[in-house]
């Protein structure tokens, strides 16, 4: 068993864990203490501490570079798939550090789920796109595998446009119906927390008002983790919001907070563009 | 004054140096394009019409001096090369799968595929003699089933190549996005990256049976000839290769009938399955 959180020091630099308390009447889904992340030799993300409230959204803004992506990486163990990835600290979910599991990761990824900046369906018909997630762990019965599609499409408000065509290939859509199926394949697996690595960077504003919708009905029941390039999104969608820059997170707090009244001059200026 | 005209001095070396290049390519093109018509069009004249006699198809290799066909040495081919993709195939795709899927970049995996591609290059008649000297000489007989382990050790680096290739086209987000379910990697590579590169894989399949249902070498040194019908696996068998080699030398003027209708239609055999695994390759990408 890993020990208490609290037994930890905190670095003193960001007092976020408090602050984020003080805001927020969210409990954390995701605590995250001390967390260092190493490409290689390069030192990607530096003693990042925070906590990821449990059914709110919370966006990662940043300069490119600045590990906001990375961060996302690390909070479902995508880096293991890459052998000279490595991350240090504490990733904790229910009472476990993600980091140090002896299990299987693939079991953390279920429940983890993400999707990426580039939709990328797998090649098979949209049904089996998002049935093959639900397949891994769960047995259903076609009428159930059924209903959890066309739930999850629902949800991804793609059901009205693809209902007719399930056993076309997922590639047959346009890119925004294509991330939308992205997002239906990852929530139909009923996962706790949602990772979106800048869903709509490639999308037309049509389908991101969609997606944006979306993250805001998807709160209710899962946790969201956004990362975006998109300061106006990030105020749109977020309840959270966390600047970083370097590798460090600069500044986390309330997403009124850090649009209105930032409390570090490095937020302030990214946000209101004079940042560089 | 705009520099932007026509008579501008980089602006017309460049076209020149553009001129000139396009020739010399257009000519290399014609260059190798003319040996290729060449070779086809000889073969036709000289093995079209046999191919058109259905004796080709039905009567045995001949003795000198008497009507006869490739039955049994087409089937003997068929035979060989059938078998030695099954024995090939399965351990190409499985090796090729660790080189792109597990090994990667790891030190086993970079020295397999420079083995590999050693393999790829050498000489089929190494191939030949070293099935001779493990399988033919130990058990003291050639056989069919020699000449089908031949054929496979051909097949097996040609598939290995294509496969790792072709995995390592799948782009890594989808991988990243199978694993983001929380999907096992075996059950990926599976269902996912192979279904991705399916038609490169089997291009890489078909490009292989081509490459070894041409080869002479390994065959004389295995599976032997046989003048008789026989489908036995485990004695002398028939061969279209090695029957065109025989035939050709021969100072008989029907045998080298024969020999220019096999080599023919190996020929436009191998054309038909190049042709196959192109379209096939078009279709999904």
């Amino acid at each position: 068993m890993e020990p208490s959180i609290t037994a930890r020091p905190q670095p003193p630099r960001i007092e976020v864990a408090a602050r984020s308390e003080q805001a927020g009447d969210a409990k954390a889904k995701l605590t995250v203490r001390n967390l260092n992340f190493y490409y290689g030799s390069y030192h990607a993300l530096k003693s990042i501490t925070l906590d990821v409230p449990e059914r709110r959204v919370t966006a990662f803004i940043g300069p490119s570079g600045c590990g906001k992506s990375t961060l996302l990486r690390v909070f479902n163990r995508m880096y293991s798939l890459y052998p000279d990835q490595r991350a240090e600290g504490e990733l904790i979910m229910d009472g476990e550090n993600l980091l140090t599991v002896k299990r299987d990761v693939s079991l953390i990824r279920a429940k983890i789920g993400m999707v990426f900046q580039k939709p990328t369906p797998f090649p098979m018909s949209i049904y089996d796109n998002i049935a093959f997630g639900v397949r891994l762990f769960e047995n259903l019965k076609k009428r159930d595998m059924d209903e959890r599609v066309e739930w999850a499409l629902r949800k991804a408000a793609l059901w009205e446009e693809v209902k007719d065509i399930l056993g076309q290939s997922g590639h047959s859509l346009s890119g925004g119906q294509q991330q939308r199926l992205c997002i239906a394949r990852g929530i139909a697996v009923k996962p706790e927390i949602l990772l979106l690595d800048e869903p709509t960077s490639a999308l037309d504003p049509i389908s991101t008002a969609k997606i944006e919708e979306l993250v805001d009905e998807l709160k209710r029941e899962f946790t969201i983790a956004i990362v975006t390039h998109n300061m106006q999104q990030a105020a749109r969608v977020s309840d959270y919001t966390a600047y970083m820059y370097l590798g460090e997170l600069v500044e986390f707090d309330v997403t009124d907070t850090i649009f209105i009244k930032p409390k570090q001059k490095a937020t302030e200026d990214y946000i209101t563009g004079r940042f560089g | 004054m705009s520099y932007i005209t026509a008579s501008n001095p980089l602006y017309t070396a460049r076209k020149r140096k553009n001129v000139i290049m396009l020739s010399v390519s257009a000519m290399a093109l014609s260059f190798g394009l003319f040996w290729l018509a060449w070779i086809l069009a000889t073969l036709l004249f000289e093995g079209g019409s046999a191919l058109l006699h259905a004796t080709l198809y039905y009567k045995m290799t001949p003795p000198p001096g008497a009507d006869g066909g490739l039955a049994n040495a087409i089937a003997g081919s068929l035979a060989m090369v059938v078998t030695g993709t099954l024995i090939g195939t399965p351990v190409g795709v499985m090796a090729g799968t660790y080189l792109a899927e597990y090994g990667r970049k790891s030190w086993l995996a970079s020295a397999t595929r420079f083995l590999n591609d050693v393999l790829l290059s050498a000489p089929s008649i190494v191939i030949g003699l070293f099935v001779y000297s493990v399988y033919v000489a130990q058990v003291k007989h050639f056989s069919g089933w020699a000449g089908a382990f031949a054929l496979g050790l051909l097949v097996i680096p040609v598939v290995v190549r294509t496969t790792d290739d072709m995995l390592k086209l799948v782009p890594g987000s989808l991988r990243e996005a199978t694993a983001a379910l929380g999907c096992p990697q075996w059950k990926m590579v599976l269902f996912v990256t192979y279904r991705a590169a399916r038609t490169g894989i089997l291009t890489g399949i078909l490009l292989a049976v081509a490459r070894v249902s041409g080869e002479t070498a390994p065959l004389l040194f295995t599976a032997l000839n046989n003048q008789f019908w026989s489908l036995n696996m485990n004695a002398p068998i028939s061969n279209l290769p090695v029957v065109i080699f025989q035939f050709a030398m021969s100072p008989y003027q029907d045998w080298q009938r024969l020999a220019w209708g096999g080599a023919t239609l190996i020929t436009l055999a191998v054309l038909l399955l190049n042709i196959l695994a192109r379209v096939l390759f078009k279709r999904t990408t």
